[in-house]
């Protein structure tokens, strides 16, 4: 039998690197297909007690309910008061912003 | 068959020999290719199983949320809307909403205060009683007897019993929840009975909702309608953005990795131009050539972004993204703890692949050709 040569070593590595991925890829399929059961009480509490938005940051309020604040908190102590709050980098401003959005939160509202 | 995999074999041992002679280089190179995979591949599967999860649990979001606007603020509404928003057609229920938040000074944690709606028998509470979210306790002490103490804006002080808390995998939607009673919340926040933080409204069929929010409009001025859809938009648009953040501050670390892969890549050093000049002396093609460094480019690119990508998988589902969590927490005292359901699309690995291993391996070979097909002789002077 021929000793082992670094080519083998090499190519066994990046097949073996490769396999890995394959079976994070399809732990990651299985894993989406059945819900850990914490999904399901989540979804539960968010429709039993009317959540609208997950807790990420809880420094500002802005940042808590992203979703239902509204335009000027993030501005909210005098006019030229900037955002101080980090995570408020992180959250997107309103898209009407980058003129691909509606002025409002929403599509549908205000009208006059 | 058999020859053609003993030749690349023996291709294979030639580039790693060669590999081990730059050894250091290669390490670093190595190094560094799989930090920039494993930093990217970690935000972008944070992003996208994060996205997923909004999307799943916020479809059970109410319909459409009515706020009061006063000079652009939000301001508390008053609860006799609820007839007339009830009347109009298709609106199945209208509920006020009493929610707010709590700043706790000896621990400078936040808390979201909130009412369980009337509808909600399952989290009910009674007067002196309280349901705490699973962050709740790491950062305050409820102590053995079950009691919560909190000092209203007022400063007055409450004790609450804690009747239940709110199971350990909902940190993602409670952490930070208090639930107690209607008359509790009034009391703590000195409201007067009538009024709310807003109104939720459930419609019966989602198709209606531009319809009933024209008439909700006219019917309630001055307010701002928060749609279910819209609270999509906004979650899919903070993840990209954030996702944007991060890529951009990651920009330089990308932008110096692209600087030296192409300057190790393309400028051939005057000994590997030398190696290339002899290996054609002895009668090598200039395939052979090509092949051999081609091997070069695929071990450190490919290993680098399989490893990395597989690296970035476990740090972000197994280990909680334990390194993304100082972005995440910002200030906040309080955060959740939680797990993401793993979710990987296969759309955002491609074009990882296709930005990490395309470029390197095309900037290895193309001055690698340029110096195989020279004369051997030119080469090595």
């Amino acid at each position: 039998m021929s000793a082992l040569r670094r080519s083998d070593v090499a190519v066994g590595a990046l097949a073996a690197a490769a396999s890995l991925a394959l079976v994070a890829m399809l732990h990651a399929f299985v894993a989406s297909r059945t819900p850990p059961a914490s999904q399901a009480v989540n979804a539960a509490l968010v429709r039993d007690l009317g959540l609208t938005d997950l807790v990420l940051f809880t420094d500002a309020r802005y940042t808590r309910h992203p979703s239902v604040a509204d335009l000027h908190s993030a501005f909210q102590d005098h006019p030229m008061s900037l955002d101080h709050f980090p995570s408020g980098s992180l959250i997107a401003p309103p898209r009407h912003i980058f003129g691909t959005g509606p002025r409002f939160a929403s599509d549908e509202e205000i009208p006059e | 068959m058999i020859r053609q995999v003993a030749r690349q074999r023996y291709l294979i041992d030639f580039t790693l020999a060669s590999m081990m002679r730059r050894k250091v280089k290669n390490v670093v190179l190595f190094g560094v290719y799989f930090l920039i995979v494993f930093v990217l591949a970690s935000v972008m599967l944070f992003g996208s199983a994060i996205r997923r999860e909004a999307a799943l649990l916020l479809a059970n979001a109410p319909e459409v949320t009515v706020q009061k606007l006063v000079m652009g603020r939000h301001d508390m509404i008053s609860g006799e809307h609820l007839e007339a928003l009830s009347a109009i057609r298709g609106v199945r229920r209208a509920e006020g909403r009493l929610w707010g938040y709590l700043f706790d000074r000896g621990n400078g944690a936040n808390y979201t205060m909130m009412v369980p709606p009337a509808s909600d028998t399952t989290h009910a509470v009674g007067p002196g009683e309280a349901i705490v979210g699973s962050g709740i306790d790491r950062v305050k002490t409820i102590g053995r007897n079950e009691y919560l103490f909190l000092i209203a804006p007022s400063g007055r002080f409450f004790k609450f019993t804690v009747k239940e808390r709110l199971p350990e995998g909902s940190g993602l939607v409670a952490a930070d929840l208090v639930l107690i009673s209607e008359a509790d919340y009034r009391a703590l926040f000195d409201l007067p009975d009538g009024v709310y933080t807003d109104l939720a409204l459930s419609i019966r069929n989602e198709k209606e909702v531009a319809t009933i929010l024209g008439k909700a409009a006219k019917a309630v001025p001055n307010s701002r309608f928060v749609t279910r859809s819209s609270i999509a938009r906004t979650y899919e648009s903070i993840f990209t953005w954030r996702e944007g953040v991060l890529l951009a501050l990651l920009g330089a670390a990308i932008l110096s990795f692209a600087i030296l892969a192409f300057d190790k890549a393309s400028g051939l050093s005057a000994e590997e131009r030398r190696e290339i000049g002899i290996l054609k002396a002895v009668g090598w093609e200039t395939s052979d050539v090509l092949t051999s460094k081609f091997w070069e480019g695929a071990l450190i690119s490919l290993g680098a972004f399989l490893i990395g990508l597989i690296a970035a998988y476990a740090h972000v589902f197994f280990f909680q993204a334990g390194l993304l969590e100082p972005v995440l927490k910002g200030w906040a005292v309080l955060y959740p703890d939680f797990r993401l359901t793993p979710h990987i699309d296969p759309l955002q690995v491609t074009t990882l692949a296709f930005f990490t291993i395309v470029p390197y391996t095309a900037a290895t070979i193309i001055p690698i050709w340029r110096a195989a097909i020279t004369d051997p002789d030119t080469v090595m002077r």
